[in-house]
């Protein structure tokens, strides 16, 4: 005993207990952490938008300036209208726009405000712009701004009142959450996406599965993923219940950052790349929890009841709520009676009445040329709307003729915003429509009051399209060779 | 904001799992401004009919004020909107007792000083059984995280550092330009080891 002692006692003394990726991130932006426990951090990057008008008034209120305006980006996505956007008809969206923009201008922010070419949804262009960079500490008044974390990031959402006290004072006060692993082995099967990965372990854990943790995603499966996929695939952390998501920085991410318009430049870039390779959890650290997925076993999967943890695979047959463990009966039987199914039939062959296409989820280029693979030279059976994630997603999309094919297929070809994702500026599934969607909430009436909304990736979406129904992309795309 | 340590209120049970911010508050609601008011938009979906009109059946619509919501797991998850606990307060709420909360909506909650007493399955079902139809009062003790009801005491999860704030009231931003001094060295610290971490377009 007494040498089991001394020995464990010479290793805390002489050997550095491995780390997390979240151990060493938060490290490096831990001010000062009180008796009880709480952290003060640094914000190096707050994303604002037409959301933080609380915050600004409680600002204003106070009589207080932005902190550090040069680390305070404000863009407009959740009421930006996606048509007609010079001439904006609904008072309450043109209020909401220009008092983001007017506050912006007021505390001298880089605005990215409607009308600016680099416009687009805050988890879009931050990333896209080169804001988002490994080892950074990101906040954003947005649940989804776990995006972010799939650079290596320290990335989480915060409420009006956090927003406020990032804008007074650059620093938030956060507990520590406790570190957990979801490890994806093997490879994923051909049609099976990031958007499948994510709605797969959220299933599996369920919609609170993963309070209280940061959530890092590793395994063969997500070095993989692009950092699109990566991105898809942090962004939806919250709808597994963590406030953060993130993956360890690679080569695949200093790719994608190398170039972009807020990146390091010059002698600065190599200096950067070298301390972001330190940014990976150390063998034989501590994990909370820890889930091993196996890759191979996920299928395309989508949502059919209103909780993104009602979730299967496309083949699957709905779920009898008796089947799905304690307490989730009457939950199932209250989304099937909204979502106008029935237990025990096959999912597939549901018929849907419209489709989406975008959000910060799904609406980047990679997901684009998913969905017009599928679309390439055939008519979708329902209308539906593909609104980019970023102005210039568009432009990119546009220049690779992207747009011709789903405009060709007879979808909508729209400006980009958050857009029916969440229906602020208007954009809406009418009450007992079925949406086949690209986003990330299948809640009641998110997407309009009544709307019937099914989660899925990009390219189930456009499968969805072409039959005018939920559909299996494996065997649309089977059908075209 | 001011601070308090005890409670006394009726209580209203909704029975449900996953209570998410879009139900709490639908979007259309959220350009609002703060002063007139998010009461009224408290679970506006769930609790009027597409005509706009008050479910009678509906639990938050009966005829006497509740100021406790006893909700099922998971309750408040989904976005970031802390207008979903502006309608609570502004409705009247104090507390919501739930075996589970979303983590954003929990920290929201406590910068509006409504509790999110975390309480375990069980004891959710135990208390509620103890309310009856009568609906009796619910007392809410912060000091001793308790809830009493009818002679029975129910001890409640809350993390030591959120009491505080909601017994003290406190405003974190006056808190922590106290420590105004730290956060300036930590900045020029920061800024000088890794100069790419200030943005230069
Ligand atoms: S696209 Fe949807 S989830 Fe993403 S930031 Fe916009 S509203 Fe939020």
């Amino acid at each position: 005993m007494l040498l089991h002692l001394s020995l464990w006692t010479f290793m805390c003394i002489f050997m550095e207990k491995p780390s997390t990726l979240l151990d060493k991130l938060w490290g490096a932006h831990e001010i000062l952490r009180r008796e009880d426990g709480t952290s003060l951090l640094w914000v190096d990057r707050h994303l604002v938008h037409e959301g933080s008008h609380h915050a600004f008034a409680k600002l204003a209120a106070r009589g207080q300036k932005v902190a550090e305006p040069r680390l305070t980006f404000a863009v407009t996505d959740h009421y930006a209208p996606t048509r007609q956007r010079d001439r904006i008809t609904d008072p309450d969206i043109a209020r909401m726009i220009e008092t983001l923009e007017g506050n912006a201008r007021t505390h001298g922010l880089e605005t990215f405000g409607l009308s600016d070419p680099r416009q687009g949804i805050v988890h879009v262009i931050g990333p896209e712009q080169g804001l988002t960079l490994p080892g950074l500490q990101i906040n954003c008044g947005d649940s989804h701004t776990s995006t972010h974390g799939a650079f290596g990031a320290l990335a989480f959402g915060i409420g009006a009142t956090e927003v406020a006290h990032v804008l007074a004072t650059q620093t938030v006060w956060q507990r520590k959450p406790a570190a957990m692993r979801i490890t994806f082995e093997g490879a994923l099967a051909p049609g099976v996406t990031a958007k499948d990965m994510a709605l797969g372990w959220i299933a599996r854990l369920g919609a609170g599965g993963a309070q209280g943790h940061a959530v890092e995603y590793a395994g063969p499966a997500v070095e993989a993923l692009s950092m699109e996929g990566r991105m898809t695939l942090c962004n939806l952390s919250i709808e597994g219940g963590a406030r953060f998501g993130m993956v360890a920085p690679d080569e695949v991410t200093f790719d994608y950052i190398k170039g972009r318009p807020f990146a390091p430049k010059a002698s600065d870039w190599e200096r950067a790349v070298d301390g972001w390779r330190t940014l990976r959890t150390d063998a034989g650290a501590d994990f909370a929890r820890e889930v091993i997925i196996d890759a191979a076993d996920i299928a395309p999967t989508l949502t059919w009841g209103t909780s993104p943890e009602q979730a299967i695979g496309i083949d699957a047959v709905l779920p009898a709520p008796g089947s799905l463990g304690a307490g989730k009966a009457a939950a199932a039987e209250a989304a099937y009676d909204y979502m106008g199914l029935t237990p025990g039939q096959p999912i597939k062959g549901t018929p849907v009445d419209q489709v989406f296409l975008g959000s910060c989820t799904n609406g980047r280029i990679e997901d684009l040329r998913a969905a017009a693979a599928v679309l390439r030279g055939r008519r979708a059976q329902v209308p539906g709307l593909v609104s980019p994630g970023s102005a210039l997603v568009k432009q990119q999309a546009e220049a690779e003729g992207l747009d011709l094919v789903f405009r060709d297929a007879g979808l909508e070809w729209a400006a980009s915003g958050c857009s029916m994702c969440v229906g602020m500026n208007g954009d809406l599934v009418a009450p007992g429509k079925r949406c086949a969607s690209s986003t990330n909430r299948n809640f009641r009436g998110r997407q309009g009051r009544g709307a019937r909304t099914h989660l899925m990736s990009p390219a189930m979406v456009a499968a969805a399209a072409v039959t005018g129904a939920l559909s299996d992309l494996r065997e649309v795309m089977q059908e075209r060779v | 904001m001011a601070g308090w340590t005890t409670h006394e209120g009726r209580a209203v049970h909704l029975p449900q799992d996953n209570v998410d911010t879009d139900q709490l508050i639908p979007a259309r609601f959220m350009s609002t401004p703060r002063v007139q008011g998010y009461g009224d938009f408290l679970l506006h979906d769930m609790r009027r009919d597409d005509a706009g009109v008050l479910r009678p059946d509906f639990p938050l619509n009966g005829p006497e004020p509740a100021s406790i919501l006893i909700a099922g797991r998971n309750f408040g998850s989904g976005s970031s909107r802390e207008a979903a606990v502006y309608a609570l307060v502004d409705a009247g709420f104090r507390a919501v007792i739930a075996p589970g909360f979303g983590d954003i909506f929990a920290a929201n909650a406590i910068n509006n000083g409504l509790l999110p007493a975390r309480l375990g399955e069980r004891e959710v079902a135990a208390l509620v059984a103890e309310l009856g139809d009568g609906g009796a009062p619910l007392c809410i003790d912060l000091g001793n995280r308790e809830i009493q009801v009818a002679g029975q005491v129910f001890g409640f999860d809350l993390d030591e550092v959120w009491r505080t704030k909601l017994i003290k009231g406190w405003d974190d931003i006056d808190l922590t330009l106290q420590h105004a001094a730290r956060i300036a060295s930590f900045r020029d610290r920061r800024v000088a080891d890794t100069v790419w971490v200030l943005p230069d377009d």
